[in-house]
């Protein structure tokens, strides 16, 4: 029998980033909040204490933080023409699962997107025209722009305590840091991580071909950091178990050391685990949200009405969590109507190992957003004319830690097992660094999100289906930022490289990243988005969705910057302005 | 807010209820108590019986693995190698537990064969393959893959590798790619695990294992590390029995 419980004046749907940020500035502001979260309490000291957090098999190989496929999946094809299957094992991308989501095994890397990211769409098509920009490109417009959310990145900046050199204060630029950068109104709250040898030979090899390489903003505290909550975190040690990990030493920001502490206490917050949400009910009229229906541990289902529901699922649960609830007009590839699960988009890496004869770099030692980075060839910071391509990433030389069962690179024409494989990594493994690219994915109309017709989870409902492929544009994208790495892993003055380009079709299996986008995007026509620039509902005013599934196609940066100032621009709106005229929409139609 | 309909009193009076008496769901729920620490409740990993005999290889399965492991990480003048590491035993507790049964993975059918993209799609958990795959490799080697000259294992294993090699129903080069993934968890995980024994793979290349600080060591460029390898457990000269 199904138990219907007392309403609540907030519901939040997993207790991710984003979860917990929503639900400290509600709660702070007097709401009666109540978290669902699918997973379990996860916290530092039970989870993945120092005296055991290194420990590459459990927690990478044996994925003991990440989703539980066996629970859950999704299917995947490249394109419509092929039968989507299922994700059995973990490979291409990592989600989170538990308290904290994927912020507990994330690197750290903390990006603000560049003003001319937030107009794609016009900015690409004024300045390289339709050739660049072709019919089945649905890249969107944002529907805001960066000086709207500067404020909102400063607040999850300081927040996680980010460890970096501001490139542009108000619109003078900085030396030192990053001069492609959108104007910030304050420096950074701790200064840049120390920097091992590897990235130091990277800036200066850089600098000399005239690029402008700057340390990478870090949520690894570069010293000891109490945030605006009063929340503390402790100086980094540099382990090299962070991406894929849980940060043992409170240094690495993550909601377990940021909020959690201050939010937990409060009497108006209340956090129910093992509770997972089947769908979002919908009112008769259909034009708002009553609540959830969820599972808990023992199987039993449990309806949870509330007032206003906030989805801060991963991207692609949320998705998945309006599909199945059917909340907005599933998008149809055939004829780009419909929009949810629109403009799913990735991002696109490349890597240049870089092998020297002689120089001992230790790159066991290290933290997850430490390295010299650089955005000469990000967003439309350069001239694309003649390129055949729009967009661009960044171009760094990270040190995030050699864990050895996934880092021992060896030269191109070395066999992967055997004694000439042993000979090469014994000779190489501490003398070898990586430039590593992250390019940006453009949307396309055929790569999408919806309902797979075949397979389920364990509760019986359809899994979510992945339709994507990286397009040409993608390929040449990436090409040229492997080109313009090479070029730098030259001027190191290398024994030799090796160049990883990314070759053929999009492939689940091997790790690429967590930066699933899309799919739930907004935007300021409810004909081409799902939520508007307050990531509200345009179906469901009462329902605001927020997360990546909200990029309308994803820049060459780190996504959670950005996520993390959209959460709280939300959270801003809803105090300020929802709550003053409840269940209307905060943007026009 | 007051254009909020919902009571705050009789919430509040819903969350004290809920904590005195739980909920029918029985869902952990925590409201207003801070976070939810508990002494001796860290998940700390737990190590293998070094002692035991194998407890999922069957002898012909083990002289497989162990003659697999002799050739994809051998001993020679680099140093020791998979079979000195204890890589085989390390094998066989991941065959017996979770992961050999891919309790963590998806494994519900159909299962139609798939595209090179969509990655592993076998109906077979990881310690179901092994066994399969075994038995199809011996057949397919004629005799016993084990009874088979270095060179002759060497040629078999790279056409596995290639996937040239014909087996009953297993994919070899899902298999092959399968079993090197696993040998290099042995040979570099923790030694907690059962390989790795003596943290011989963390000497080789010059990894220093579980270690917590490197603060002091960072601004010392193309200096060498000075301190020996831990593992999680310590070191063996810390330790009674001598582990890891």
């Amino acid at each position: 029998m199904t138990q219907t419980l007392p309403s609540v004046e907030v519901l939040v749907i997993g207790f991710g980033w984003t979860g917990a940020i929503i639900a400290q500035e509600l709660a702070e502001a007097g709401l009666e909040v109540l978290a669902l979260e699918r997973g379990q309490w996860r916290d530092t000291p039970t989870d993945f204490a120092t005296t055991f957090a290194q420990d590459e098999l459990r927690y990478y190989w044996r994925h003991d933080l990440f989703e539980r496929l066996n629970h859950d999946s999704l299917t995947f094809r490249n394109n419509a023409s092929q039968t989507a299957l299922p994700m059995r094992r973990l490979g291409s991308f990592l989600p989170g699962s538990s308290v904290g989501g994927g912020g507990v095994h994330w690197n750290g890397q903390v990006w603000r997107f560049l003003p001319s990211d937030f107009v794609a769409r016009s900015h690409n098509l004024a300045r390289y025209g339709k050739a660049y920009v072709p019919d089945d490109m649905t890249i969107q417009d944002w529907g805001v722009i960066y000086d709207e959310l500067e404020p909102h990145y400063d607040k999850f900046e300081y927040l996680c305590g980010v460890s970096g050199k501001a490139g542009n204060l108000k619109g003078v630029i900085q030396p030192g840091g990053d001069p492609f950068e959108g104007p910030r109104a304050r420096e950074y709250p701790n200064p840049p991580l120390d920097m091992p040898y590897a990235p130091t030979l990277f800036a200066k090899a850089a600098a000399g071909l005239g690029r402008h390489p700057f340390p990478h903003p870090a949520a690894n505290a570069s010293r000891a950091y109490t945030n605006p909550l009063g929340v503390q975190l402790g100086q980094c040690t540099y382990c090299g178990f962070c991406e894929k990990f849980g940060c043992g030493n409170y240094s690495k920001a993550s909601a377990q050391t940021t909020i959690l502490p201050v939010l937990m206490r409060k009497k108006n917050f209340t956090l129910r685990t093992e509770s997972e949400v089947l769908r979002i009910e919908k009112a008769a009229d259909g034009r708002s949200v009553t609540g959830v229906t969820y599972v808990d541990a023992q199987g039993q289902e449990v309806v949870q009405p509330a007032e206003l529901v906030i989805l801060t699922a991963f991207p692609l649960q949320n998705v998945r969590l309006m599909l199945v609830s059917g909340i907005g007009a599933p998008y149809d590839p055939a004829t780009g109507k419909g929009v949810v699960g629109k403009n799913y988009t990735y991002q696109m890496m490349s890597s240049v190992n870089v092998f020297f004869e002689d120089k001992l770099l230790n790159p066991f030692m290290g933290a997850g957003a430490l390295g010299m980075m650089l955005n000469d060839f990000n967003g439309d910071n350069f001239d694309h004319s003649g390129l055949g391509f729009i967009g661009g990433g960044y171009v760094g030389l990270m040190q995030t830690g050699a864990r050895p069962i996934e880092t021992h690179p060896t030269p191109e024409g070395t066999p992967a097992w055997g004694s000439e494989w042993k000979k090469a990594i014994a000779r190489d493994y501490l003398k070898t660094a990586t430039i590593s690219t992250h390019g940006a994915v453009m949307a396309r109309r055929g790569s999408y999100l919806d309902l797979d017709p075949t397979y389920k989870d364990v509760l019986g409902r359809p899994l979510l289906r992945m339709t994507f492929d990286f397009s040409d544009n993608e390929h040449r994208m990436s090409d040229y930022l492997t080109d313009r790495a090479a070029e730098i892993a030259r001027a190191m003055g290398p024994r030799e490289i090796k160049l990883n380009r990314r070759k053929g079709p999009y492939d689940i299996t091997p790790y690429q990243t967590t930066h699933n986008t899309g799919g739930a995007i907004m935007g300021t026509d409810p004909a081409s988005s799902a939520v508007n620039t307050y990531l509200q509902s345009w179906d469901a005013p009462n329902l605001f969705v927020i997360g990546g599934s909200a990029f309308p196609q994803n820049p060459g940066y780190n996504p959670m910057g950005t996520v993390g100032a959209l959460a709280y621009r939300t959270a801003e709106a809803i105090k300020t302005r929802y709550l003053k005229a409840t269940r209307q929409p905060l943007a026009p139609a | 807010m007051p254009h909020y309909q919902v009571d705050r009193r009789s919430l509040l009076v819903f969350s004290a209820a809920a904590c005195a008496a739980p909920l029918a769901s029985a869902a952990a729920q925590f409201t207003g108590a801070g976070v939810i620490w508990q002494a001796n409740q860290a998940a700390y990993p737990t190590a293998v019986d070094l002692s035991a005999h194998y407890l999922f290889f069957t002898p012909a399965e083990a002289a497989f693995v162990e003659a697999a492991c002799a050739r994809l990480i051998p001993s020679d003048a680099t140093g020791p190698g998979a079979l000195q590491a204890g890589v085989p035993l390390f094998l066989d507790r991941q065959m017996a537990g979770d992961y050999g049964k891919g309790s963590r993975w998806y494994m519900q059918g159909p299962w139609p064969k798939g595209l090179p993209t969509q990655s592993y799609q076998s109906r077979y958990p990881p310690a179901e393959l092994y066994r399969v795959a075994i038995g199809e490799i011996d057949r397919a080697a004629g005799a016993s893959f084990a009874g088979l000259s270095s060179a002759d294992q060497d040629a078999f294993l790279k056409r596995l590798e290639a996937g040239t090699v014909q087996l009953a129903t297993v994919d070899a080069k899902a298999f092959f790619a399968l079993l090197l993934q696993n040998v290099m968890e042995g040979f570099f995980s923790d030694p907690l695990y059962g390989g790795n024994r003596g943290m011989s793979g963390w000497r080789m290349i010059g990894f220093p294992g579980a270690r917590y600080d490197y603060r002091p060591y960072l601004l010392r460029y193309g200096q060498p590390f000075p301190l020996p390898p831990t593992a999680i457990a310590g070191r063996a000269e810390w330790t009674r029995g001598g582990r890891p």
